[in-house]
Order: C-alpha cells, then sequence, then structure tokens
C-alpha cells in the first residue's frame, strides 16, 4: 500500500518525516498525516472497502499504519441504529444512533483512536504507552498496552468515577492519579513526554492516534449506504472527534466514493465545560478556557486543543452546538435507555440532550437525517444515575406479596 | 526578578538545548522580551505577527494558565516558574 507522506503542519504546511513528534517546531500548529490522495484514488473503492473485515480496519489504506495491526484487530464497525422510537419521542423522521456503547474491546470510541496509537508506538520501537486522561482514554490504553505486551502509565484526575480507575487498573498499569483537573493533569503529561521517551498517545502520538476517529466517520457513512447525513451531533472535549468525522467524509468526497458532503456538524458539551460551544454561540475563534464543573468527566476539559477546529467544522458546515445541564444529561441518558435500550455515560446524556434542544429550538429540522454520536457505555458512570434509579418492588417470595405489590403499582400516579 | 522558564523540546533547538533557562521580567510580557535578548528569535515562536501569543501555546505561571490571570500582564516574582507549553489533544 501508499505511505502516507509523513506529517504535515496544519497551520503553516511544512512538512516534516514520519516520527513521534506532534508540533510543528516553527509555528506551534498541530502536525497531520499528509496522505498520497492521488496514489489512493481508485484503488480505495467501495468495494475495497467492503471485502474488508468487520472492523475499523476495512479503512486501514486510509489510516497511518504502514504494517500490520499490532492490537486491537476487532476495534469499531460498530452499530448504525435506525432510532425510530427516539425520532417518535422528538417528532423526527429519522434518526440514527452510532453506539460506540459497544466498541471493542473497552466500550467507548477511544478503541479506535489508542489501537492506531499503539500500533504506531511498535512500530516506532516503544517500549512504553503513555495518556492523560478522563477515563475511557485510560480503559484503552491500558487493555491495548496489555495486548501489545507493553507497559503503560496511564495519568488521570484523582476525582474520576470509580468505574472507570477499576476499568483501567483491571489491565494492570501504572495508574498515576493526579490532584488536580484533566487540563492539569495534560499540562504535566506534556512536561513528562518531554523527559521520557514513552509513547504518549494524545501528546506525541497525537497526529496518527486522533487519525484514528476517522474510522467512526467513515462508518457512519457507508452503514447509511455510502450517503451523508443531514446533520450530525457529536459530543466535544478536547474537539478532535468532530473534526475527524468531517475530514472523514471530506476523504470520501475526495476519493470519489460520495458525492458532495453537505452535512451539518454539531458540538454538544455540557453546560459546566462548554468552552467550544460557547465559541460557536458567541462566533468567535478566540477560545477561553473554563474550569470544569460538570458530571460528564469525559467531556471536562476546559482547554481543548482542538477547540478552534471543532468551532471552525461547526461553523464551516452550517452547524451550530448545544449546551446541557447536568440535570438535561441525566434525562438525555434516561431517554435513551428508554426509547432505544441503550445504556451510554454522561457523554452519551450529553449528545442526546443537546440534540433534543437543537431539533426543539427548531436548529436542526425534524424532517432530516440527524445522527447521534454515542461513545461511552453507561456502565462506566452509574453514580450520576444512583439518586434517580430507586423504584423497583422489593417483595417477600410469595404470590399473594406479588399481586398486593401489582395492585398497588397500578394504583400510583404514573 | 530572576523566574525559572522551561522550554519545550520544539523550542530547544533556540535554547542551545537546555529544557530550562533563567529569565528576567515584571511580566510574561517583558520576560517574552528578555527571552529574545537572550535567545534571538524565540519571540517569533511564541507571539503572533500582532504581538499576540501563538493560538496553540499556552502558557503557565506556577501551573496556571495566564489565561485564568492577567494574560501577558500577568506579574511575575522572584522564584515563580514559568512553562510553555504546546496545546495538547486528550480525553
Amino acid at each position: 500500500m501508499e505511505k502516507p507522506n509523513g506529517l504535515r503542519c496544519r497551520e503553516c504546511g511544512r512538512h516534516y518525516e514520519a516520527a513521534p513528534l506532534h508540533v510543528c517546531e516553527f509555528c506551534f500548529g498541530p502536525l497531520e498525516v499528509d496522505y498520497r490522495y492521488d496514489a489512493l484514488k481508485g484503488v480505495v473503492t467501495r468495494k475495497s472497502i467492503e471485502a474488508g473485515p468487520p472492523s475499523m480496519w476495512r479503512y486501514k489504506q486510509l489510516l497511518p499504519i504502514d504494517g500490520d495491526v499490532a492490537v486491537g484487530h476487532h476495534v469499531g464497525f460498530t452499530p448504525l441504529i435506525r432510532a425510530q422510537n427516539l425520532a417518535d419521542e422528538l417528532g423526527c423522521r429519522e434518526i440514527w444512533v452510532k453506539n460506540d456503547s459497544v466498541c471493542h474491546p473497552t466500550w467507548s470510541f477511544k478503541d479506535r483512536v489508542v489501537s492506531v496509537a499503539v500500533t504506531k508506538a511498535r512500530e516506532f520501537g516503544f517500549d512504553t504507552v503513555a495518556c492523560a486522561s478522563t477515563g475511557n482514554l485510560a480503559n484503552s490504553v491500558a487493555a491495548h498496552a496489555a495486548e501489545g505486551r507493553l507497559k503503560s502509565y496511564i495519568f488521570i484526575p484523582a476525582d474520576l468515577e470509580q468505574g472507570k480507575v477499576l476499568a483501567t487498573l483491571v489491565y494492570d498499569p501504572t495508574l498515576v492519579a493526579v490532584h488536580g483537573t484533566y487540563d492539569e493533569v495534560n499540562r504535566l503529561c506534556s512536561e513528562i513526554a518531554d523527559k521520557y521517551r514513552w509513547a504518549f498517545v494524545n501528546v506525541n502520538f497525537r497526529p496518527y492516534y486522533s487519525e484514528g476517529s476517522k474510522s467512526y466517520g467513515f462508518e457512519i457513512v457507508e452503514q447509511l449506504g455510502w450517503k451523508t447525513p443531514g446533520h450530525i451531533v457529536v459530543p466535544c472535549a478536547g474537539g478532535s472527534l468532530i473534526t475527524k468525522i468531517w475530514k472523514a467524509m471530506k476523504e470520501l468526497k475526495t476519493l470519489g466514493l460520495i458525492d458532495d458532503v453537505r452535512t451539518r456538524m454539531y458540538a454538544a458539551q455540557a453546560l459546566g465545560c462548554g468552552p467550544i460551544v460557547t465559541m460557536i454561540k458567541n462566533d468567535t475563534d478566540q477560545l477561553v478556557p473554563v474550569r470544569p464543573s460538570t458530571i460528564a468527566k469525559s467531556l471536562a476539559i476546559g482547554n481543548p486543543a482542538d477547540g478552534y477546529y471543532a468551532y471552525k467544522v461547526a461553523k464551516d458546515s452550517g452547524g451550530s452546538g448545544e449546551h446541557t445541564t447536568d440535570e438535561e444529561i441525566v434525562e438525555g441518558m434516561l431517554l435513551l435507555a428508554r426509547t432505544e435500550g441503550i445504556f451510554t455515560e454522561t457523554a452519551g446524556g450529553v449528545t442526546v440532550a443537546a440534540a433534543k434542544k437543537l431539533i426543539e429550538r427548531g436548529v436542526i429540522p425534524r424532517d432530516e437525517s440527524i445522527v447521534i454520536c454515542i461513545t461511552g457505555n453507561g456502565l462506566k458512570t452509574p453514580d450520576c444515575l444512583q439518586d434517580r434509579l430507586d423504584a423497583h418492588v422489593k417483595i417477600k417470595p410469595s404470590l399473594s406479596a406479588f399481586d398486593q405489590a401489582l395492585a398497588d403499582l397500578k394504583s400510583q400516579p404514573s | 526578578m530572576p523566574v525559572l522558564v522551561r522550554i519545550p523540546t520544539p523550542l530547544r533547538a533556540l535554547t542551545k538545548g537546555s529544557a530550562e533557562i533563567q529569565g528576567k521580567g515584571e511580566t510574561v510580557d517583558s520576560l517574552i522580551g528578555d527571552l529574545e535578548r537572550q535567545y534571538p528569535g524565540l519571540k517569533d515562536r511564541l507571539l503572533d505577527e500582532s504581538g499576540e501569543l501563538r493560538r496553540f501555546i499556552n502558557i503557565y505561571v506556577n501551573q496556571e494558565d495566564i489565561r485564568f490571570l492577567q494574560a501577558k500582564k500577568t506579574a511575575l516574582k522572584d522564584g515563580d516558574e514559568v512553562s510553555i507549553v504546546p496545546a495538547i489533544a486528550g480525553g
């Protein structure tokens, strides 16, 4: 296959050889993988992709892997579900849920980025991988490092949900809980990455890592029958996913696999940590960092590295964004579970709630196709539901006790 | 007022490979002026044509993002630690 042409600065265009580098030495702009699209045209086709494995690796030629896939062979190709019950509830014609709450192996879309980053770490000869994480990335790096027999150092904010801590520790990494916000953890990791020769998936491996997210966008298009939807609502933390879904659709267009991309992109964030949506609402490309305060901890990044680009995607596509309160987040989780039988984490609650508000405000028209991006699993963040969900019936093991309980239930106002 | 300045890898070619250097200044802005005198070329890498901090650079004074303080006007005192950190992804 055609290897990518090294890296390229997204801002000034300067070229770099393929290396574990993430920042342009000259303008500090982020580096991106530079593909040879001309050579891929006619080689990567709908047919060649459809003949691939039922995983994200059916798009391997559009991912920055030179050799064989080292870890995460079964990541991706998650269900795209026609969510008619949710559509009926919201008064819409066509809603789809792209369900990465069941992504293999750690139940979030982060498996897509990590399998690329860890494979790349092996290609570059690293024996240790690391990350700063709000939880999902921690789970995924620890799992894929275990599979790849690499050492791993995982840095998290000390107040992370217990479910996410356990679902990291089980893979036997070195877990470092830092007393501080994610942004503080991230800054620390940037300095650690400068000092130790580790593959920090979200620091020096960012150009490769972030490309994995494109597979989420490719899948949406392929699963819709090689069509782009009218609207995509995406949860935003660092802001990378929304830019990579957009890039994925543009790449498919460049390769001639689809027609023009007319999709409008929408950023979903919590009110307690919504700097990207604030940019969109204020129509400014200047990001003002915030101190996060939200139950959606996986989205609690107050200083998103890709905030500027996420804002640009929403704006350039004709989309928008929406903030959601903690109450709305829980309501969003419950709404998706109640209508579609999908249990998503708080970040998914943010996305569902934001989509609902955008539809109710008339920003997203009810008669066009809408994709809601569900990126993580609800079993990781049950804490926020504890107070809401205790209405089960407790009885003795007798039929009469059940009869009585049933009668009581029916007599209660619903 | 000497302060300790941490230099990220992309800028170390300008500081002869040093990861930590000493600088002087009443504010972050005047510190950048001092760094430019010591290591010519550094200022252009930190500030854009209009003199604003480049979009993808974060500066911290004692671990605090200067955008939460007084940005480039943030005051410095003896012994402060200033970190220059490129924006990084996450999640």
